[in-house]
């Protein structure tokens, strides 16, 4: 019971951030290698993709959200190391209204503002009226 | 910890499955963090949705395309990425109780977190010299602001990384140090989760209009 090892090995589930249970040091190393290669890939691909002119330009945005959320979970399955697996549900759950909750907060945002300064008058015509 | 066989009856039909007691403590440790670190990117995203209102209120002044150098932002992403890196061989060393490793694995992280704030600071400096400091324009406020609440993660992280070395080097891998590397990791790691959306949103996708 003292020894953290046995309970990571006799618990049911996984926290995030802490390794599969039946891991050896070798097989957790190359999870981080594996990660570390996809990360590079696909930052390099996002850096090349936004200074070329070989791609289609009005793409390039798209492209870059896409590689930036791949990366996004390219970290958080080999870095912090959540899965779908059985034992992972909270952590995921909690992922999920996390990412809920950001996706509201910029959309919103975004989509609220937009509103706003399509529908306010513009500035000189609003100076006019004030004098 | 045993393994209780639970028997219960679902729609008339008995299930039986295996119960082997509360989550440990590390569990609900990593839990627990976790929810902070969900908490921590949900204020990020209300200063990303702030810059992203104000990306085009320059007041006349430099947008990002004038500004941003992409050559510095690589490598900052590449020292981030490295610190990453090793800070989960950080946490094999930790699991493994392998004091050397752990010790040589927190200091590359800390050196490759040093550097990236060097370059950090040097840029935030120059841009306060060229006149586009954050009182410029209503931009480059909220540019300062989302970039700079990231830097101060990472000087926190940094702190909080040199403290896990005193601990280790002092108590050794007690229960309760191994559950804050565990939390020490997880921060780290979400850092470098931010600085995607920071170098896509900002500096990427800010150059290339």
């Amino acid at each position: 019971m003292s020894n953290p090892h046995d309970e990571v090995a006799n618990s049911i589930d996984v926290a995030p951030g802490d390794e599969h249970l039946e891991g050896s040091i070798a097989q957790r190393v190359i999870g981080y290698l594996t990660g570390l290669g996809l990360a590079i890939l696909l930052t390099a691909t996002s850096f090349f993709v936004a200074g070329t002119d070989l791609v289609w330009q009005p793409s390039i945005p798209v492209a870059l959200v896409v590689l930036a959320l791949a990366q996004m979970g390219v970290h958080l399955v080999f870095f912090l190391h959540i899965t779908t697996g059985p034992d992972n549900t909270n952590n995921v759950l909690a992922l999920a209204f996390g990412v809920l909750i950001v996706v509201l907060v910029i959309g919103g945002s975004l989509w609220i503002m937009a509103n706003l300064n399509h529908n306010m008058m513009p500035m000189d015509q609003l100076m006019q009226m004030q004098r | 910890m045993s393994t209780i066989a639970l028997t219960e009856s679902h729609h008339g039909a008995t299930v039986t499955r295996e119960w082997s007691g509360p989550a440990s403590k590390r569990i609900v440790t990593g839990y627990g963090f976790w929810i902070f670190i969900l908490s921590d990117m949900i204020m990020f995203s209300a200063f990303f949705a702030t810059y992203a209102v104000l990306l085009g209120q320059t007041a006349g002044g430099p947008t990002g395309h004038d500004l941003f150098d992409l050559r510095n932002v690589a490598i900052e992403t590449a020292f981030l990425l490295a610190s990453s890196f090793t800070c989960g061989m950080a946490s094999i060393a930790a699991d493994t109780r392998n004091t050397t490793s752990f010790q040589l694995a927190m200091v590359v992280t800390c050196a490759f977190g040093l550097g990236f704030l060097v370059l950090e600071g040097q840029e935030f400096a120059s841009l306060v010299l060229r006149g586009a400091g954050p009182t410029r324009s209503a931009f480059l406020s909220a540019f300062f602001t989302l970039v700079g609440c990231h830097g101060l993660h990472v000087s926190a992280g940094i702190l909080w990384l040199l403290t896990m070395m005193a601990q280790v080097f002092t108590k050794g891998f007690r229960p309760d140090i191994q559950r804050r590397i565990l939390c020490f990791a997880l921060f780290w790691h979400a850092l470098d989760i931010i600085w995607i959306a920071v170098f896509t949103v900002v500096y990427l996708l800010g150059s290339a209009k």
